[in-house]
């Protein structure tokens, strides 16, 4: 096929799905944090919430968009759109699974591979800094300048380990490229370990993988480091004077964002779209017995219906059905070298996800100078010192 | 394809210089500095300098560029008041820079190497690897200079930036 | 291009390959802006600016003349040129911060307590 129309296709089909996705893990967010804290979240638009994404765009593009008097109009709207664009800018050199041939096309689940993939994510994540200080600076308000400042301090200064702990496992691999890095992953140990970067053969990039965690927490603007944007320190930070579709792309940005983060994460440590065991030992079928799993629990909770949701004695089968059928999807063995790849890889990056979620309910926030004392004096040089460790120890085992 | 990227870019960076200098504001004219260093990391991609052109988004762009952002903020630095131009800068200064550039470009297309055409792709030499590679092993000695250069600027401006007490 | 384009383009009248001339002349037009706000601007921080822009300028003269020679010193050149204006721009920031702390100003016609 020409390769500027299925470029077009895939792109076309990865913007949706990706703004989609962050649609959803707004709700996906709000129903976590909501069951951590004992109470059952977003529950009335649509069943179980599931409209609540698409209640809460219509009200953010429906809201009086104000322009500020004394701002600089030009850099007031020039922020969140760098904000968005550069969010989505990164995902076009993420590889989503491995090569695949449907239709006598042969092509990578991916838009494109950069043989600079990794220093391009760091470019972007670099001016993604201009997007907060310009936001900040052109609010023309004291909340918006100080978190504003806040943040982009906070953002350069976490850049660091997290490029540290990236180099890491790029010396194992000895390429920048993504796809060449989740391809040096396949394969497995003793034929039962799998060869990921974390259970790598030099050494283990266990505190790589934390490091870049903690820089990604902090890059992310997340808990425990989101004091720039905390409702009860600065107002909301440099996003304070921003309304309605404005405030959307910083929302949406933030959350691509962090898809971006996860999804890097798992290609440099965790193996990409490499399964946990080998297929010999039936990893094909993890998938589908996990979503059969998935279709029992609802289909057990259906019958148990309660007076106050009697909504669920509809919704709950429906999403038994629904999951059957993706199950069943996943045994067709024409779509199998595409589902199962993509699904361990989606399985990660959620897993991730969830981590990220799951430490925004549970950990307090980092005071501004704790956090900045935190990142120069200890996480900066425990980087360094994985990095020295790290090359030792590939020095010594190439010949 | 090549010619209209390059022409893209090229634009795209003349009129982010042009506004730099006719800007009164300085944040104005940082961001238009930004602008200029994107458009010239295309330019390096163009001629084959992908590590270049990623180094100079990561470091000038994303760094460089953020420290003059700060220290604007910090200083509340406000555009600059319009003052009355001695008629002197018009008539000598302005026509002086265009014969120093037009000067320049003459002797550029002179002397330029012909049948030289830039295509994008041809030089694969600018990868991570041949520079490392050259940087470990040819220009070792000023790559070691220039981390004890970082250190006595990070030096100077702890020491000069502190407050005075 | 790797393959064909979908809708054909019109021919327009450039050339094939870009000659190296024409960054050398982009090259030079960057540095004599940055001469000229260099010297036409009154802000200390503009005035530094268009320093890097002259750097900038500088930069892509050796990246294109590595391309012509086919080696990888001119990008070895313009990444230590990165770095020393990085060195550059930390410290001459810092000193702008003293001069603006002593002087209140951030116009150069003003620090001129040295001349005669």
């Amino acid at each position: 096929m020409n390769f500027y129309i299925l470029s077009l296709l895939k792109a076309g089909l990865l913007a949706f799905v990706l703004l989609t996705f962050c649609a959803y893990l707004v709700w996906i967010e709000r129903k976590v944090l909501a069951h951590i804290q004992l109470r059952p979240g977003p529950y009335r638009v649509g069943p179980h919430g599931l409209l609540q994404p698409l209640s809460d765009l219509i009200k953010l593009i429906t809201k009086e968009g104000l322009i500020p008097g004394n701002v600089s109009t030009v850099m007031y709207l020039f922020a969140p759109f760098l904000a968005v664009a550069l969010a989505l800018i990164s995902i076009v050199t993420i590889p989503f699974g491995p090569e695949f041939e449907i239709f006598g096309v042969r092509t990578w689940l991916g838009l494109t591979d950069l043989n600079i993939g990794v220093l391009f994510i760091l470019a972007m994540s670099s001016l993604g800094v201009y997007a907060t200080a310009i936001g900040g600076w052109a609010s023309n308000s004291k909340y918006a300048l100080l978190g504003g400042l806040r943040s982009s301090a906070q953002m350069i200064s976490y850049e660091l380990p997290m490029a540290l702990a990236l180099v890491a496992p790029i010396l194992i691999a000895n390429t920048l490229s993504f796809r060449e890095l989740a391809e040096a992953q396949s394969g497995f140990h003793f034929g039962l370990l799998p060869k990921w970067h974390i259970f790598a053969a030099p050494f283990p990039q266990v505190f790589s993988f934390i490091i870049f965690l903690i820089a990604a927490f902090a890059e992310t603007n997340r808990v425990p480091f989101d004091l720039p944007e905390a409702e009860t320190e600065l107002v909301a930070g440099f996003h304070t004077e921003y309304t309605s579709t404005m405030f959307a792309a910083f929302f949406t940005a933030e959350y691509a964002n962090i898809v971006t983060i996860c999804c890097v994460t798992t290609l440099l440590f965790l193996g990409g779209w490499h399964p946990l065991f080998p297929s010999e030992y039936g990893s094909d079928f993890i998938p589908v017995i996990l979503l059969l799993g998935v279709a029992g629990m609802f289909f057990f909770h259906a019958g148990q219906a309660v007076k106050t949701r009697l909504w669920d004695r509809f919704s709950f089968p429906v999403g038994g059905v629904v999951t059957l059928g993706l199950a069943g999807l996943f045994l067709i063995p024409m779509l199998k070298p595409i589902l199962v790849p993509f699904f361990w890889f989606a399985a990660k990056t959620l897993l991730l996800i969830f981590v990220f979620i799951w430490v925004r309910g549970t950990l307090p926030r980092f005071r501004y100078d704790q956090l900045m004392r935190f990142a120069w004096t200890f996480l900066f040089p425990v980087a360094v010192v994985n990095l020295l460790v790290t090359a030792l120890a590939v020095a010594l085992t190439t010949k | 394809m090549d010619a209209m990227l390059f022409l893209t870019f090229a634009a795209i960076a003349v009129a982010c210089a042009i506004n730099l200098v006719l800007q009164t504001h300085p944040i104005a004219s940082a961001l238009s500095l930004v602008g200029v260093m994107g458009s010239l990391a295309v330019l390096y991609l163009l001629l084959g300098g992908e590590f270049i052109a990623a180094v100079q988004l990561i470091v000038y762009a994303g760094a460089i560029m953020v420290l003059f952002l700060f220290v604007i903020m910090l200083l509340n630095a406000a555009a600059e008041k319009k003052v009355k131009k001695p008629a002197l800068k018009g008539v000598v200064a302005v026509p002086l820079v265009l014969t120093f550039l037009v000067l320049v470009a003459y002797l550029i297309q002179a002397q330029a190497p012909r049948g030289t055409g830039v295509k994008f792709g041809e030089f694969t030499g600018g990868g991570a690897l041949d520079i490392g590679r050259s940087l470990f092993s040819t220009y070792i000695l000023p790559f070691e200079v220039t981390s004890i250069v970082i250190l006595i600027a990070i030096l100077g401006a702890v020491v000069l930036a502190r407050k005075e007490i | 291009m790797p393959s064909e384009f979908p809708i054909p383009l019109p021919a327009l009248p450039l050339p094939d390959a870009v000659p190296l001339s024409w960054y050398l002349i982009l090259s030079a037009i960057l540095f004599s802006l940055g001469v000229a706000g260099f010297l036409f601007r009154r802000n200390i921080i503009t005035v530094f600016m268009s320093i890097e822009l002259m750097l900038n300028a500088v930069n892509l003269s050796f990246v294109a003349f590595a391309y012509q020679l086919k080696s990888v010193d001119g990008h070895i050149f313009s990444f230590f040129v990165m770095v020393i204006a990085a060195a550059e721009a930390a410290v001459g920031l810092a000193i702008i911060l003293t001069v603006f702390r002593n002087k209140q100003t951030l116009e150069i016609d003003e620090v001129s307590s040295l001349r005669l």
